[in-house]
């Protein structure tokens, strides 16, 4: 085709015009890639980290690291997942598919685009430009100390002295800004500019739940923005919102960081569950079960998990009303979760499944959300929340949602979207290395947490004492995440080999149904010679089935 | 064709099983090396017992989901995969876009699942919740410091730190302790998980929560909440005693701090040095508030908020660097000299 | 199999046109507006929360002039009024017409943030109201700041386009005329909540 002959001429060109291409490039697919080595660079970092923490946590007693590094590894450990991986990555399949997927050339904004992406860049560099400053020159760094979620008043100037909480802020201010400039963009390129013919009951499934996803970061990023503005207010200017020395409320920040929190759960979910549902289907050859339904549920999980955030804030000492309240509500989440659970299960009945990588990935995201959903309604229950929540089965909880959760499916959309990307099919066989041992270390890490947290270990303890029974599940834990961090080294290694010497993948390697794989691999700048017409959910299938297309059905 | 089907049932039930058994031998192999019932399913108190079996319940509803839920997927990943080396075969299998009556009835079992765990949940917040002390309960002020535990029983008048004492309570006619929950710094969080949940200590904000020990013990605890440098040493330590030894006990503390003429010298240093201006030792011109009151701190088992053993070698260890047991600790290195340090012990030790 | 190839005629029946009413520029900027809706709504949210909290004076009642918000309002509700009718000369293909009611919009901002300035000037030097004064002083000054913010932003918006178009740089398709106003009008919605949450409830 004439579009991958323009794809390798340029890679002919030297090294700084091709650098020059990169930096300057705002061509959707280009950024998409940017955002995802971005997000693939700090997975390195907070992998790296959380690597540390387990080693510390081998033993009891352990002087490994001492309590002030821990400490800022925890802290840099989560934002940098949250923040730096997940978020980005997730914009970056968003970036290179949703556009490819409705059958238009590009997103409505593209310099508007590339702006989020380096917002993003520059938030993570002046996050990780902490570890430079202050203590760095005769100490071991100044990174913030505060957790993730930085609670109010650990964050004052009273007890965060110096300036590692100002990175904090900052960085994750400036990459919200960058993620807010996303989400405009693209609910203005899915609500305007799918191919003719596609109706928006008639996105991919991936599509809608971007849409869905990208509503709630206009929801819920702002008031982070503004909780992090009245931080640095008290902190610079004198202001007194979360200072409880004058009158200010620490539950205020809490309030106000959960709803953006929990709203971001999803953010960070519903992306994923759009991948897998883009996954299940194809490589079970079947049409998605209930995609209205599918797409109903979305948008009830977008709707609800609004009213929730709360639910962190059990142990805080609320009214019983509002306890009461975000109690059922939490519950009343896992129904549209639940159908979402039915829906792909039910896709698996009665297909031929094809167990490649990607199949397996979204197969094992079935299994271990399935997992961190129901642990979600043990904590939603809420005297058990008061016993389990801040220990290590929290922990284990949120892991299996955004680890077994999203990043099991992101790892599958890396390698069912790599061939479409590249040009070249990622190796099956590391793959699957890659996957059972994400797979075993995974449940070997975080299993075990479930039961040391009910054995009373609080999260983010430098160390603990001997002789509470925690010691044997903590080492199976450094062992499942040594086991896991093999297995993203045959990941990298994957990618690096079968990007210069992968078997060739051709326009489309699964024989799957949408749109992104009607043009070549890797798609030219303007993605489609002749926009497509579209008829029916799935306009591939109508195209390889006249005799039985889709549309018939819808 | 009997044994026919018969045969594919089996090999059906060790599709869906093989995973599950598996997982479930993976899991449960380690527990039979580190038999240890853990201390929230151990509770000696009636709301502990009450969340255990909230817990046992939920537990059960969210097991039966996942082995049917995970079940099905299993018999689905086992029955319908493409076998392996199987011809190569393009036809696509029959498309099934979706079953309105299937979809409405996975809609409204989890509704109503989840409907009738929130009422059971509201009905025990609302049991559980503590309401107010009423006349003659014993309340104690539980305030969070960074790092380490302040009691103040107010209607006896003393303070002390880290071990909380009570007396055990009668299940039939229980005597709750009331705690004040209060913090002077950061939020904290109180959890002994075998009496009770875990409530936060929010600075500008009280909050309540019932105690109540039905056994004499000791019981464990910690902080909950990330408060800083040294949260994972912020231990609590819960001593349930029998109503009588509890009076005998309260009767100790509300004494002023002994002095005897032999350790003078090491109470001298206390006084001249800063250590005066953080602990009070009642009864002697010290009367800081910022660290624990001294004033009987020999009837303490443990020092530095449960870190140390309260001995003479712990002691000294403590004066001489508290950074060795506790990095970054607020209790300050004194520099003081070995003799010093040896004449504060002897000081500190007769407080009892 | 045969691999889908574009190019080829699509054996599929003749589209169903959908046409989204809004543009793309419409869309980004209504979500836009969204998310710095949610923006105010926090902020206005921790003003309510600390409303009435103060141990320590001023509060509202003794500081704030209601006089004085309702010119001042009088001043942004009225620029709302010009920048529509610039837009309807726009419109109309009257340059003149839009420049003078742009130029008086501007103008009327103006005179808002002179208005605004005037108010700080007496709650500081006067009433001694800053923003580490108490509660009030800090709710009160991040959101009338971040109001006041946005609406110099919006004034240097509305002259750069003024300018643009007086210099023909703007095609008559540019719908960037028309989003600045539907930025001004926003900024201008959000002045009514903050002038019935601070300055009505207020005194």
């Amino acid at each position: 085709m004439a579009i991958a002959e323009t794809g390798q001429s340029s890679a002919a060109s030297p090294l700084v015009t091709q650098l020059h291409g990169w930096v300057t490039t705002v061509d959707h697919k280009r950024i998409g890639i940017l955002y995802i080595l971005m997000s693939l660079f700090f997975l390195v970092v907070g992998g790296v980290e959380a690597l540390l923490i387990r080693l510390q946590l081998w033993v009891p007693n352990n002087t490994l690291i001492g309590p002030d590094t821990f400490n800022q590894l925890f802290t840099m450990h989560g934002t940098t997942m949250i923040f730096f991986v997940v978020m980005p990555m997730l914009s970056g399949f968003a970036n290179y598919l949703v556009p490819l997927m409705i059958g238009c050339r590009d997103v409505a904004f593209p310099r508007l685009n590339a702006l989020g992406f380096w917002l993003a860049l520059f938030g993570g560099c002046i996050l990780y430009t902490s570890y430079f400053t202050g203590d760095a020159l005769y100490g071991l760094g100044s990174a913030p100390d505060v957790g993730w979620f930085a609670y109010a008043p650990l964050t004052s100037p009273a007890y965060a002295r110096g300036g590692s909480v100002d990175y904090w802020i900052l960085g994750t201010l400036v990459s919200g800004v960058g993620t807010l400039t996303f989400a405009v963009n693209l609910i203005a390129t899915i609500l305007t500019m799918r191919a003719p013919g596609m109706k928006l009951n008639q996105v991919p499934l991936f599509v809608w739940m971007m849409l869905v996803d990208a509503g709630l970061i206009i929801v819920a990023f702002p008031p982070l923005t503004a909780a992090q503005i009245m931080l640095l207010l008290d902190r610079y200017a004198g202001a007194h919102f979360f200072d409880t020395q004058a009158g200010g409320s620490a539950i205020l920040w809490q309030h106000l960081f959960w709803f953006f929190g929990h709203p971001e759960v999803y953010i960070m979910a519903l992306p994923a569950f759009g991948i897998i549902s883009e996954i299940v289907p194809v490589f079970s050859r079947k049409v998605i079960f209930g995609y209205a339904s599918m797409a109903a549920a979305t948008a009830a999980i977008g709707f609800i998990s609004l009213g929730v955030w709360a639910h962190h804030m059990f142990t805080v000492g609320l009214d019983d009303r509002l306890d009461a309240f975000f109690s059922a509500a939490s519950f009343l989440i896992a129904v549209p979760t639940g159908i979402k659970i039915f829906n792909w299960t039910a896709t698996l009945y009665g297909g031929r499944l094809q167990l490649r990588t990607p199949m397996l990935f979204a197969l094992g995201f079935l299994g271990m959300f399935l997992i961190g959903g129901l642990t979600g309604i043990m904590l939603a229950t809420v005297p058990v929340d008061w016993q389990v929540s801040d220990s290590y089965f929290l922990v284990a909880h949120f892991h299996y949602v955004l680890f077994g959760g999203s990043l099991f499916a992101l790892m599958g959309g890396c390698y069912y979207w790599f061939p479409k990307a590249t040009g070249k099919m990622l190796s099956e066989t590391l793959g699957a290395w890659h996957f059972w041992l994400l797979f075993v270390g995974f449940n070997l890490l975080f299993g075990p947490m479930h039961i040391a947290g009910i054995m009373g270990m609080p999260r983010r303890v430098y160390t603990y004492e001997a002789g509470q029974g925690w010691d044997f599940w903590n080492q199976l834990s450094t062992i499942g995440a040594f086991i896991m961090g093999i297995g993203f080294l045959i990941f990298f290694i994957n990618l690096v080999l079968s990007l210069r010497s992968g078997q060739k993948a051709g326009d489309d390697p699964w024989d799957a149904w949408t749109l992104e794989w009607a043009t070549s691999s890797p798609p030219a700048s303007y993605n489609f010679e002749q926009i497509p017409t579209v008829r029916s959910r799935r306009p591939l299938w109508d195209l390889k089935h006249p005799e039985d297309p889709d549309w018939k059905y819808e | 064709m009997r044994s026919l089907r018969k045969g594919r049932f089996r090999q059906a039930y060790w599709g869906m099983m093989r995973w599950p058994l598996a997982l479930a031998l993976v899991a449960l192999s380690p527990l039979v090396l580190v038999a240890q019932t853990p201390e929230m399913f151990d509770p000696a108190s009636p709301d502990a017992i009450e969340i255990r079996e909230l817990f046992y319940l939920v537990l059960a509803i969210t097991t039966l989901i996942f082995v049917l839920v995970g079940g099905a997927l299993a018999y689905f990943i086992y029955r319908f995969r493409d076998p392996p080396g199987a011809p190569r075969d393009d036809s696509e299998p029959p498309q099934i876009y979706g079953s309105q009556p299937i979809e409405i009835a996975w809609t409204l079992a989890p509704t109503l699942i989840v409907l009738v765990l929130s009422l059971v949940v509201i009905r025990s917040v609302i049991a559980m919740r503590s309401e107010p002390p009423t006349e003659g309960t014993l309340r104690v002020r539980a305030v969070g410091h960074q790092w380490w535990w302040e009691f103040e029983y107010p209607e006896f008048g003393f303070t002390t730190a880290n071990e909380l004492v009570i007396p055990t309570s009668d299940a039939d006619a229980p005597t709750p302790v009331y705690l004040q929950l209060e913090s002077a710094d950061v939020i904290h969080s109180f959890w002994v998980p075998k009496l009770a949940g875990k409530t936060d200590l929010v600075p500008a904000k009280t909050n309540r929560m019932r105690l109540e020990a039905n056994a004499a013990g000791i019981y464990e605890g910690r902080c909950a909440e990330y408060c800083g440098t040294q949260h994972a040493k912020m231990l609590i330590r819960v001593t349930a005693v029998s109503p009588a030894e509890f009076e005998k006990w309260v009767a100790d503390q509300q004494r002023s701090a002994a002095v005897a003429a032999s350790v003078d010298a090491g109470r001298q240093i206390f006084m001249d040095q800063a250590c005066a201006n953080c602990h009070t030792i009642r009864g002697e011109p010290a009367i800081g508030k910022f660290g624990p009151d001294l004033t009987h701190l020999m009837s303490r088992h443990t020092i530095a908020s449960g870190v140390l053993e309260n001995n003479r070698t712990n002691l000294a260890d403590w004066l001489t660097d508290p950074d060795q047991a506790k990095p970054g600790s607020r209790m300050p290195n004194m520099r003081l000299s070995p003799t010093e340090v040896k004449q504060l012990v002897d000081y500190l030790m007769t407080l009892e | 199999m045969s691999k889908p190839n574009v190019d080829e005629e699509i054996p599929i029946p003749p589209p169903v046109e959908s046409e989204f009413p809004l543009s793309p520029a419409q869309v980004g900027m209504a979500t836009f507006l969204c998310s710095e809706a949610a923006f105010f709504s926090t902020l206005v949210v921790a003003y309510l929360i600390y409303l009435g909290e103060d141990q320590t004076g001023p509060t509202p009642a003794e500081s704030l002039s209601l006089t004085r918000a309702v010119i001042n309002s009088a001043f942004l509700l009225g620029s709302s009024g010009t920048i529509m009718l610039a837009m309807n000369a726009r419109k109309a293909k009257s340059l003149n017409g839009f420049s003078v009611w742009m130029f008086g919009t501007i103008t009327l901002g103006v005179l808002f943030l002179v208005g605004t300035a005037y108010e700080w000037e007496e709650l500081i030097y006067q009433d001694g109201l800053t923003i580490g004064r108490n509660l009030f002083g800090t709710t009160f000054y991040t959101l009338i700041g971040f109001h006041a913010f946005h609406v110099t932003l919006g004034l240097v918006l509305l002259t750069v386009i003024t300018f643009l178009e007086r210099a023909g740089r703007l095609s008559a398709k540019s719908e960037a005329t028309e989003l600045v106003s539907w930025y001004w009008h926003f900024v201008d919605a959000v002045w009514i909540v903050i002038f019935g949450v601070v300055y009505w409830m207020g005194t």
